[in-house]
């Protein structure tokens, strides 16, 4: 088999490759250029919260529409954070989660030698890239890009330009390459696994990957005709989600019957899925990183996998928890308030066990097992605050503030961009075959971490002090008159936050070329991964490998060492 | 100046700031707790030469508390905050003033239903961006919108309430203390989204109920007793008055059709 | 309307990915603008003593010789009522008028109507080059000024903002190319140029719903906007039949032929009225 790989020409081999792991790093590169887009984004959101109204000389040239005299105009923010949101969710977490954890890792963990069906898992990957340059070709557009949030509620999203369409034929595309890459973990998981390796022996990261496929096929065919339905309103005149009566900028409309909540509930139907299709796989990271350095079998692997299941059943149940202030039937929101508060015991569950892997443990303090941990204590926080939101009364005053702000980054940037470090870090050595430097490696993860909760945790205080979300300038509002030191003070961490990546940057090309080898099994884990080469060659293992215990077996008494691998006979 | 809740001024503000130090002192508590346990573990059961970690694979028992305990604690929460919501959100009390509140980009459109106690009649009262209510008296307000969703809140009210286009969405409220605040649009509108600002004026039954009537007056004047327009020699002389120079008089002849006025 | 929406092309447009155009600019011909809609609001009473400043922007100074073109706009029946702008809806509106602000839609004088674009509609040859030097629409006071005005086509246009709030300025030509750019910030100036003829074109800010203004965009020099007093005088007019014509936001377009001869003209008159 490595041999016929030999011969392929380089397009095949590393363009339109059908090989999982390249694959897998083709996302990574591509997800990572636009983590970088979406953070710079987020560096001129921060600029016009810290200083309202004031000039950045330079970017007149590169924006002169939105930043006419480097002065930030409001449809230019709105532009950016609506960017920033879709750009990190769509084309920077759920890919780098996803697609690359998911095709580098679900072959090699269940000791398969590729994806079931290779091909699709290319064009998976390849429909990413036209849904970034539609997405982002609005920048370039008369009238700009997507301006109505991540969330794009109608009518204003019918209403924007050509931007907001773009952006809608774009996530349209990327939910086909999700569906692809979705219906392929299933198919592989179910099919491919090694001799021996029952479902109660997959690593949790496998779960958790297989779990969040099944979440995306079932949510996002919802979302995509959400999208199509949205798109014939925006462009065909259509009336789905535009009721009769509508008069925009003093023009009677000819729209009727259609309902503008119908959207918000489509939308988050799939949406709220999402946020676990985006936090599912770095909570199988965690607890797959957390037992190799406290080299202890994870603590309750049986209710970690229920606890996953669990989310994933409930994850389908609370959705209009993000519409109690939307005029939904108020009984409607008692129900959806149960069931998020339902939803909380699965997490609680998943903490306490990784508290409980960590419970005399012999802890190794090394960059992965760092960003794990930040992972799990940032979810906490995360979690924690999402309990004001979910209790409705406490949500009419909270919702859109910048509480949610605060709870979503803490989720999102501390939750799931902490796993992506952790993820990246320890499966690092056995994409590339090199050690990533750990100096820079535990710098970058210091000030990753102090920045991150310098801009973030205020966020909490300033959507309790009352202060709107998606807000240009805040300074109006008699009660949010004070708030601009601190918000300077969160833009200062910010692109300290943003210059800290450099760090990340510059490790990962360095230790590229010419980090220390890595070996086969650098950190000393069991799973089968470690099994085979780093990088791993064509087909994965030379010989197929079996498996004969649970993935988790740390310092299992009475022999030397203190890990056993997978395939190892007893 | 401090930056946290700011002042209440409704009657249900106090059971929201209630709740919400009730969720704050358990996450507070979930939250100490946790870090703590991991902070401490990271440090007692750090890794060196020699030491090996304990091999277990979990305690059920630990496990079943760690699930009942966090699930008592969130279904006692769900049915206290119910008790919050169906107060804030259930029938509203009885209410002699019900004031519509019509949204558009980028403006609050107020309106109050003037003496006939109906809406859209030619004898409502409207303004642009300010809204008055009486101080301890329930009121209705109505919210529609006319092309976006937007959302009106009070953060002094401690709720919010979106105005979505082709329903008419409720809120009462009960103001407890005079005095002007802001109302912010909480959702998402369009370019001028951050500037759709409107003005609330709480104040005393007798102060709002004048500037009421001052409103009333100045929109729909009393007939005058001079003749018809058109007619030469009343006050609105067409052809041989010094325009620039003639005074502008606070209270104008009748308009024939006032009803145009309020329906821009 | 919607049906207009040029449906195939919107396919055609989702089915290739490339059709991120597909859906705004035809928009705005369906757009016929609501003026005459907000006509019906006029009251009759009299003048308010609020001095209104004669508005003429420089017509037809490029033109040399030719014929003067003098005339005046009339007013039969009772003087409307100006409207009283509250503007109480933005503070920061409301401290730079110590007296009440009223509309300038309609201004009646001694039986004479202001704020008439009065232009030659047909019957103008040759070309003539648009004026480098820009036609300032200033927004002061939450007010537009000039409120209405010409402007020649591809003759800059800078909009200005003199107040310390924020002012959207939603322009919904269908002709030329509709826009909507917010001024946040006290003293910025956008530059915008239209590239066709169209009269007239709608200025609205959604900010402060009372604001609007009319630019009419001409390929020639020959317009100009009547003043307090009425009248209009349109300079350098070649010998030629043209026909005239003025046009008010609220009583519509009235027409007349003129025949300027021998460099001579006789003046004109028009008379508006609330019928």
């Amino acid at each position: 088999m490595s041999t016929a790989t030999q011969a392929l020409p380089f397009w095949r081999k590393y363009l339109f490759a059908t090989d999982h792991k390249v694959i897998g790093i083709q996302f990574l590169f591509t997800s990572l250029v636009m983590l970088l887009v979406g953070g710079l984004l987020a560096m001129l959101i921060r600029w016009q919260l810290g200083w309202p109204g004031q000039p950045l000389g330079f970017m007149e040239k590169i924006a002169p529409a939105g930043m006419p005299g480097g002065v930030m105009v409001p449809e230019f923010y709105n532009m950016l954070f609506t960017m920033h949101g879709s750009i990190m969710i769509f084309f920077a977490i759920i890919p780098l989660l996803v697609g690359v954890f998911g095709n580098y890792l679900i072959p090699l963990k269940i000791g398969a030698g590729d994806m079931a069906f290779p091909r699709l898992n290319m064009i998976s990957f390849w429909l990413v890239p036209p849904a970034i340059a539609i997405v982002c070709t609005g920048f370039f557009l008369e009238g700009g890009a997507a301006a109505s949030g991540w969330t794009a509620y109608a009518p204003l999203s019918t209403i924007l330009g050509p931007g907001q369409v773009c952006w809608i034929v774009g996530v349209i595309v990327l939910g086909t390459s999700s569906i692809m890459g979705g219906l392929n973990y299933i198919t592989t998981v179910i099919n491919l696994r090694a001799p021996g390796l029952s479902f109660f022996r997959l690593p949790l990261s496998i779960w958790a990957l297989f779990i969040t496929a099944i979440i995306t096929v079932m949510a996002t065919p919802v979302l995509a005709s959400a999208l199509i339905l949205l798109l014939c309103d925006s462009t065909l005149g259509t009336s789905f989600f535009l009721p009769a009566g509508l008069i925009i900028d003093g023009v009677a409309q000819a729209h009727s019957g259609g309902q503008v909540l119908l959207w918000q509930h489509l939308f988050w139907f799939y949406s709220h899925p999402a946020v676990y299709i985006m936090i599912l796989p770095a909570m199988g990271i965690a607890s797959e990183i957390l037992p190799v350095f406290a080299r202890k079998p994870l603590f309750g692997y049986h209710s970690m996998v229920y606890a996953i299941m669990g989310i994933a059943v409930l994850g389908f149940l609370v959705w209009a928890h993000h519409m109690f202030a939307s005029g939904m039937n108020p009984t409607l929101g008692t129900s959806f308030m149960l069931s998020t508060m339902v939803i909380a015991v699965p997490s609680a569950i998943k903490t306490f066990n990784w508290l409980g892997t960590l419970w005399r443990g012999a802890i190794r303090l090394t960059t992965p097992m760092l960003h794990a941990l930040a992972f799990v204590s940032m979810f906490v926080i995360g979690g924690l605050t999402g309990i004001f939101i979910a209790a409705t009364p406490v949500d009419l005053y909270l919702h859109d503030t910048y509480f949610i702000v605060g709870h979503l980054h803490y989720v999102l940037f501390g939750g799931s961009l902490f796993g992506i470090f952790a993820g990246i870090t320890f499966w690092f050595p056995k994409m590339f075959g090199r050690m990533l430097n750990e100096t820079l490696g535990k710098l970058h993860f210091t000030l990753t971490f102090l920045g991150f909760n310098a801009v973030m945790f205020p966020m909490f205080i300033l959507g309790i002090a009352g202060m709107p979300r998606r807000i240009y300038d805040y300074r109006q509002y008699t009660h949010l008159a004070h708030v601009g030191e601190m918000n300077q003070f969160m833009s200062v961490a910010a692109f300290l936050l943003g210059l800290a990546q450099l760090l990340f940057i510059a490790n990962f090309f360095w230790s590229l070329f010419r980090g220390r080898k890595a070996g086969d099994n650098p950190w000393q884990a069991t799973t089968l991964e470690w099994a085979t080469s780093s990088p791993p060659p064509h087909g994965n293992f030379t010989t197929p490998p079996t498996v004969y215990r649970g993935p988790y077996e740390y310092s299992v008494p009475g022999r030397a060492q203190d890990w056993w691998p997978q395939n190892v006979p007893s | 100046m401090r930056v946290w809740l700011p002042e209440r001024i409704s009657t249900y503000a106090p059971a929201i700031d209630r709740l919400f130090y009730i969720v704050l002192a358990i996450t507070g508590t979930a939250f100490v707790l946790v870090q703590g346990t991991l902070l401490y573990f990271l440090v007692r059961y750090r890794g060196g030469a020699g030491r090996r970690a304990t091999y277990t694979h979990g305690n059920t028992l630990v496990e079943i508390i760690w699930t009942a305990v966090p699930a008592a604690i969130l279904i006692v929460l769900a049915f206290y905050s119910q008790r919050v919501w169906s107060y804030v959100r259930g029938t509203p009390p009885a209410t002699d003033l019900q004031v519509q509140i019509l949204a558009e980009q980028f403006a609050w459109n107020i309106r109050y239903a003037g003496p006939d106690g109906r809406f859209d009649t030619s004898d409502d009262i409207t303004t642009i961006n300010q809204l008055h209510l009486p101080v301890d008296e329930p009121v209705l307000l109505h919210l529609k919108s006319k092309d976006v969703i937007h959302s009106f809140f009070v953060p002094q009210f401690r709720v919010k309430q979106d105005a979505v286009p082709g329903i008419t969405t409720r809120l009462w409220v009960q103001v407890t203390k005079a005095g002007t605040y802001d109302i912010a649009c909480a959702e998402l509108c369009g370019l001028g989204h951050y500037r759709m600002r409107g003005f609330l004026t709480a104040e005393p039954r007798d102060t709002f109920a004048q500037w009421l009537q001052a409103a009333e007056l100045e929109q729909h004047p009393p007939p005058a007793p001079e003749p018809t327009a058109g007619e030469p020699g009343a006050e609105s002389a067409p052809t041989s008055a010094s325009a620039p120079s003639a005074p502008a008089p606070e209270s104008q002849p009748a308009s024939p059709t006032p009803q145009e006025l309020l329906h821009p | 309307m919607n049906t207009q929406r040029v449906a195939s092309i919107a396919l055609m447009a989702i089915v290739t990915g490339i059709g991120c155009g597909g859906g705004r600019a035809q928009d705005a011909a369906a757009r016929t603008e609501d003026a005459e809609q907000q006509a019906a609001n006029v009251q009759l009473a009299e003048t308010p003593e609020t001095p209104v400043k004669a508005i003429r922007p420089a017509a037809a100074s490029a033109a040399t010789g030719g014929a003067s073109l003098q005339g005046i706009v009339h007013w039969s029946g009772t003087a409307p009522t100006r409207e009283k702008i509250s503007m109480d809806a933005d503070p920061v509106c409301q401290q730079q008028h110590a007296q009440a602000a009223y509309k300038e839609d309609v201004i009646v004088n001694n039986a004479t109507l202001g704020n008439v674009l009065v232009y030659l509609k047909e019957g103008v040859s040759g070309s003539y080059s648009a004026p480098s030097t820009p036609v300032v629409l200033n927004q002061a006071g939450c007010m537009y000024k000039p409120h209405v005005a010409g402007i020649r086509v591809n003759q800059p246009l800078q909009i200005v903002n003199s107040d310390s709030t924020l002012h959207n300025i939603n322009a919904k030509p269908t002709a030329n190319r509709p826009f909507n750019v917010a001024q946040p910030v006290q003293g910025m100036k956008t530059d915008k140029t239209f590239t066709k003829p169209e009269v007239m074109v709608k200025f609205k800010c959604n900010v402060h719903p009372w604001m609007n203004a009319y630019l009419g965009v001409l390929e020639h020099p020959f317009f100009a906007v009547t003043g307090e007093d009425g009248s209009f005088t349109i300079a350098g007019v070649p010998d030629g039949t043209y026909v005239l014509e003025a046009w008010h936001e609220v009583y519509g377009a009235k027409t007349q032929n003129v025949t300027v001869s021998g460099g001579r003209v006789s003046p004109v008159e028009f008379t508006f009225s609330a019928q």
